[in-house]
């Protein structure tokens, strides 16, 4: 945005001094309740981890710790033996996004460039889905993870029961179909001509260019599944299993509060992190999604 | 006309047109032979399983549980209306409905007004605006268990972060989470931070596709600026307000994990809300028969809201 777009306020009202005084303060005031709003909380799960456990537990409580024990998270690390539960939410996430690109991005080709007769009717079926609130259905997903119809098979404890039901996302599949549609089927056309497959034509002529919504696709799928807490819940009771959402909440009881505080700090810093380097793509994948209609 | 508030996007204008040069066109129609549409589906084949399982047949799946009793080992029976029945006998289902209500009212207020209040502010600043995106979404990218047990500590009536604010800017302290009359908003609270980052991303788009000169028209007609907020801002974005409005209500009715890791429910029932109790009657009592027909209820109320935003979206498209 170039600073000449117009807005609201009129611009040459910036231009005077009152104007210019009543920006300043306004910027000024707003960057203040913001950083406090919005940081505070986090400086206070951050520092608050490093505090000894009297000095958590005293009221009124202090705003920088009086003794530093940064020892707290490697402590709270071991103790909590947090390795093995970031090893499962990577898991989880990890197989999460793999399978969903593997269902999602030959479903969207197909119903982009193959278009197979009936088409439209699955896409339709799809969509409706959408309409589906997910958490209204718990309990019929939950059942079927149970007992798999036509496989017999039970999911229950198994990462599959986290990463199938996800594939079934209308939404990306929607987004994928879209982007895909762009690409001329002259280009397609021009490959078959040269004797390439429907296989090599996806891997050769429509992923490249589909490469930026691939990637907002890929960090929608796994920033949903490392944030993932009900599902998880139901479907993965073995506590060696469990992802760190579902490990955390189950343990918040019995845990001394420093080191909590330490493992609830840890289990967002790869979200944060892959927010601050892929700002942008986020922020669009979040446009797309606002204007699906 | 007032719907276009919000730019289609351009994939697709952009999109080339579907009709090309007619002749290979009709040739390559008449070619595709029975192989193709078997190669077309064998790509599909992988989603149309999972979808078949996990998505289209549980949705008719929940209608069929909601009148049957389910027992793994004997098999389901068909029971009627017996698990209605005893939905209305449970003292429960009323306040459920009641909390749910009064979270989702509470949470539009907030929700609602919170965000679109930021857009327009953080929309006239010229400085600092990715610091300020960057805060308002970082919320969103914490695991909604970390944010509500993080909060669960600051509500701390003893110790904790806000009432010690509160101490500090003169007011009175509160019980939060404790308290049955402020434990609902307590909620809400925890769940607009966390998620305002999305909506007033959104809106925040919508507002730069304001064509400056209604204003500037509005401005020769004498609009002042709360004026030019009436009837320039809020018209033109009014097509994504409503659209955020009927899915900000569809999602915040459904809402259970703060519930569920920070009351429990409680106190005194103040935070059983209509997903808390689906899941207590599937996975605390295996009343799986009863949770499909309360969400059976639940679907049916918000699929009106999911009718609307259909209408809504489609009425903005032409």
């Amino acid at each position: 945005m170039s600073a000449s777009t117009r807005t609201l306020v009129r611009p040459a009202v910036l231009k005077t001094r009152k104007g210019r005084l009543v920006y300043w303060s306004t910027l000024t005031a707003a960057l203040l309740l913001f950083t406090v709003a919005f940081i505070v909380p986090l400086y206070w799960a951050a520092t608050g981890a490093m505090k000894s456990p009297t000095e958590l537990a005293q009221n009124p409580p202090t705003y920088i710790p009086q003794t530093w024990h940064p020892e707290n998270y490697a402590k709270a690390w071991q103790e909590m033996d947090l390795a093995r539960y970031f090893l499962n939410t990577v898991v989880l996430a990890g197989g999460a996004w793999l399978v969903q690109l593997a269902v999602q991005v030959p479903a969207a080709y197909a119903l982009s460039k193959l278009r197979p007769r009936f088409g439209n009717v699955v896409l339709g079926l799809m969509l409706v889905t959408l309409m589906m609130p997910a958490t209204a259905l718990l309990v019929p997903v939950y059942l079927t993870v149970v007992d798999v119809p036509l496989f017999n098979r039970n999911l229950i404890n198994s990462p599959s029961a986290v990463w199938l039901p996800a594939a079934a996302n209308a939404f990306n599949i929607y987004i994928l179909k879209n982007f895909f549609d762009q690409i001329p089927d002259e280009l397609l056309d021009a490959a078959k001509m040269d004797g390439a497959g429907p296989v090599t034509t996806l891997w050769r002529v429509v992923l490249p260019p589909a490469r930026p919504i691939l990637a907002v696709v890929s960090i929608l799928s796994v920033v949903t599944a490392w944030k993932d807490f009900l599902w998880p819940l139901l479907v993965l009771p073995d506590p060696a299993q469990q992802p760190l959402s579902v490990f955390l909440q189950r343990v918040a009881q019995d845990t001394p509060l420093n080191s909590l505080v330490a493992g609830l700090v840890m289990a967002s810093l790869p979200l944060i992190a892959l927010f601050l380097v892929f700002q942008r793509q986020i922020i669009s994948g979040l446009a797309a999604g606002s204007l699906k209609g | 006309m007032a719907m276009t508030g919000i730019k289609t996007p351009p994939r697709h204008a952009a999109a080339p047109p579907k009709a090309r040069t007619p002749r290979p066109r009709t040739t390559t129609r008449r070619r595709r032979n029975l192989r193709e549409h078997l190669t077309a589906y064998g790509f599909l084949c992988a989603a149309l399983v999972v979808f078949a399982l996990f998505s289209w047949w549980p949705i008719v799946r929940n209608t069929l549980l909601g009148f049957q009793q389910v027992n793994f080992a004997t098999g389901s029976t068909w029971v009627g209306l017996a698990n209605f029945q005893k939905l209305l006998d449970d003292p429960l289902f009323l306040t459920a409905w009641k909390n749910t209500g009064l979270f989702t009212l509470y949470a539009l207020v907030l929700g609602f007004a919170v965000p679109f209040l930021t857009a327009v502010l953080l929309n006239e600043f010229r400085h600092a605006r990715a610091y300020f995106r960057i805060l308002v979404y970082l919320p969103v990218m914490l695991p909604p268990v970390v944010v509500a047990l993080m909060w669960k500590w600051f509500y701390d009536p003893g110790p904790g972060l806000f009432n010690e604010i509160l101490r500090g800017l003169g007011l009175p302290t509160s019980n939060w989470l404790d308290s049955s009359a402020t434990s609902l908003i307590s909620l809400v609270i925890v769940s607009t931070w966390a998620n305002m980052g999305t909506t007033t991303l959104i809106y925040l788009a919508a507002l730069q596709t304001i064509p400056g000169e209604l204003y500037e028209a509005a401005e020769l007609d004498g609009a002042g600026l709360w004026q030019r907020l009436r009837h320039v801002t809020v018209p033109q974005t009014r097509f994504v307000l409503l659209v955020l409005l009927l899915l900000q209500i569809v999602a915040t009715m459904q809402v259970f994990t703060e519930p569920y890791v920070m009351t429990g429910g409680g106190p005194e029932d103040s935070t059983v809300t209509v997903m808390f109790l689906v899941y207590r009657y599937a996975f605390v009592y295996n009343d799986f028969g009863t949770a499909s027909a309360l969400s059976l209820l639940l679907l049916l109320v918000l699929g009106v809201f999911s009718a609307l935003y259909l209408r809504v979206t489609r009425a903005g498209k032409e």
